[in-house]
């Protein structure tokens, strides 16, 4: 067995347990924790692949900021555990046939008789001088520039669309203009007058000192 | 050298790669341990007082002050860890590792020299990206396993400011990848070598960019005025208020840390790495030193001299401000290189 076959084994191993904890463990911040761990191990096996910049990119976006704010909303929600097991059963015979399906597909896909995998040809080897980001980026900036177009405008639309229904302008909610804070001067805040001085009666004798125990 | 290889047989490239690590973690960890004297000097001094001044090693007086750093690690490593109850525990002693292991991770691809570089990786820039955006993790565990409200509001803040700090911080990357033509960190520095020294750094042509860099730098290793997720004033101490002992320390490694690593990343992207700033010196690390050293130093001026920043002015500054000059100088950057008029060919 290669190093690179036993890396794999590892990386897979992890990668199905760090998957089957994420819909097994109890505690939703856990759960996102294994989903963490199984980006991160999805991210090395793309790595095996010579993908290095799908693979850091799923760690930088993935990992780094979509997981981030995941666990932030799963952390902030007041989540009971018993309730959300209370379907748990239920929804696993629809779940099952679902991954039964998927399942089947990928057989057909990797066995099947016409599709045989073992037909494709083995992806040559690259030079040494060969990179897959400028590469990819060759291809999406050309050859595929308006499917690319088009999903990041998609994509767009989503971010506007989703952030035009849950805005909520609340009349009572108080804000600063910092342009208007930089440009105030001293005599649009204090007024000063000019008052005299006038001397104060002599003290009195303070009584109440006096008449404490 | 061949001996040693003879000895180790088929593990040699393994223990050579580990030697490597290990010469390049320790003195790290070295220059956090000054880096922390440093600070309470450089702030002491600019408050006029004397700071750390009594430490010293073997009794001799003017040595004084240079032994703190050591005296807090002995006195950190006594120290005992005490686990709240409720904590959930595993993930509490986990958090410290996982807010080090970053900022010692993205170590692997820093060029010290042309040749003196752990992985001179293609995608270097790209994994120094990922890696300390995993940083996040350690901050928002700690603050959630602690179980305490403290440290859970210093992890909500910390998570939303290094989020929306990352998108401006990318972008002040894409406009270094865009003059460089290349993701390697060797071949940014090498790209950044013209006749002029200092004039033909990237410093120069994105002038707004180095700019964002080294203020989102600032905010991403929550270093004052950036530094709410501890905001002593309100929360406490933050994510961190329930840790003692070593554990307290490993934060406060990660941290310092983290500062040494960004600035060496401000040095390398946009002040010429190892280049010399005049072209009748030679080039070479000890120009590193000094640029990570006068970058680090502008971290603790800040700290001597601005206010802490309130929260919603920080999202302010990373959303309103830094996004949108960034992309504007992307703009700036990639119409003028179009045009004959651009002098950093």
């Amino acid at each position: 067995m290669s190093f690179q076959l036993a890396v794999f084994y590892a990386f897979a191993l992890i990668l199905v347990f760090a998957a089957l904890r994420v819909i097994t463990a109890r505690n939703p911040v856990h759960a996102s924790l294994f989903l963490v761990l199984a980006f991160v191990t999805a991210a090395g096996l793309w790595m095996l692949l010579e993908a290095e910049f799908l693979a850091i990119t799923l760690v930088l976006v993935y990992v780094g900021a979509v997981m981030v704010l995941f666990l932030f909303v799963v952390m902030m929600l007041d989540i009971n555990i018993d309730r959300i097991r209370e379907g748990y059963w239920e929804y696993l015979v629809p779940a099952l046939v679902v991954a039964g399906t998927m399942l089947a597909e990928m057989t057909l896909l990797l066995v099947g008789r016409s599709l045989r995998l073992e037909g494709m040809p083995a992806p040559a080897a690259k030079a040494e001088t060969y990179s897959n980001t400028k590469e990819l980026g060759r291809l999406i900036y050309t050859q595929y520039v308006y499917a690319f177009e088009i999903a990041s405008v998609i994509l767009l639309v989503a971010i506007v669309a989703a952030i035009a229904l849950t805005m909520r302008r609340r009349k009572d909610s108080k804000y600063q203009d910092p342009a208007r804070q930089v440009v105030v001067r001293r005599a649009d805040r204090v007024r000063i007058v000019a008052m005299k001085s006038d001397k104060p009666a002599a003290p009195a004798a303070p009584a109440s000192e006096q008449a404490a125990p | 050298m061949e001996s040693f290889s003879n000895f180790f047989g088929p593990t040699w490239p393994l223990v050579w790669t580990l030697a490597k690590i290990v010469a390049i973690v320790l003195p790290i960890m070295g220059c956090v341990a000054y880096l922390t004297l440093a600070e309470r000097k450089v702030i002491g001094f600019m408050q006029v007082r004397l700071g750390p001044n009594r430490v010293t090693f073997f009794g001799i007086r003017w040595l004084g002050g240079l032994a703190q750093p050591i005296a807090d690690a002995l006195k950190l490593l006594t120290k005992e860890i005490i686990i709240p109850s409720g904590a959930n525990k595993v993930l509490f002693l986990m958090a410290p590792v996982l807010s080090l292991m970053p900022a010692l991770a993205a170590w692997a691809v820093i060029p010290f020299d042309p040749e003196l570089v752990l992985a001179n990786v293609d995608a270097g820039l790209l994994y120094v990206m990922a890696i300390t955006s995993m940083g996040v993790y350690g901050v928002i565990i700690a603050g959630w396993a602690s179980n305490s409200k403290y440290a859970f509001l210093g992890c909500l803040r910390s998570a939303a400011q290094i989020v929306s700090y990352e998108i401006a911080m990318g972008f002040a990357l894409v406009g270094v990848l865009m003059m460089s033509h290349s993701l390697n960190l060797v071949d940014i520095v090498k790209q950044q070598q013209g006749g002029l020294g200092a004039l033909s750094w990237n410093f120069i042509p994105l002038f707004p960019m180095f700019i964002v860099y080294l203020i989102s730098g600032v905010a991403e290793t929550n270093r004052a005025p950036f530094d709410v997720a501890e905001g002593e004033s309100e929360i406490v101490a933050g994510f961190h208020v329930e840790y003692s002992g070593m554990a307290f320390a490993v934060f406060f490694l990660a941290e310092y840390a983290n500062m040494i690593l960004v600035s060496t990343l401000t040095a390398v992207m946009f002040l010429g790495g190892w280049l010399s700033p005049v072209p009748f010196l030679p080039d070479g690390f000890p120009w590193l030193v000094a640029k990570v050293g006068f970058v680090l130093f502008l971290f603790l001026w800040f700290r001597a001299t601005f206010p802490r920043y309130r929260y919603d002015q920080i999202m302010r500054l990373g959303w309103k401000v830094f996004i949108p000059v960034t992309l504007v100088w992307l703009m700036v950057i990639g119409g003028w290189m179009q045009t004959p008029y651009w002098p950093w060919k």
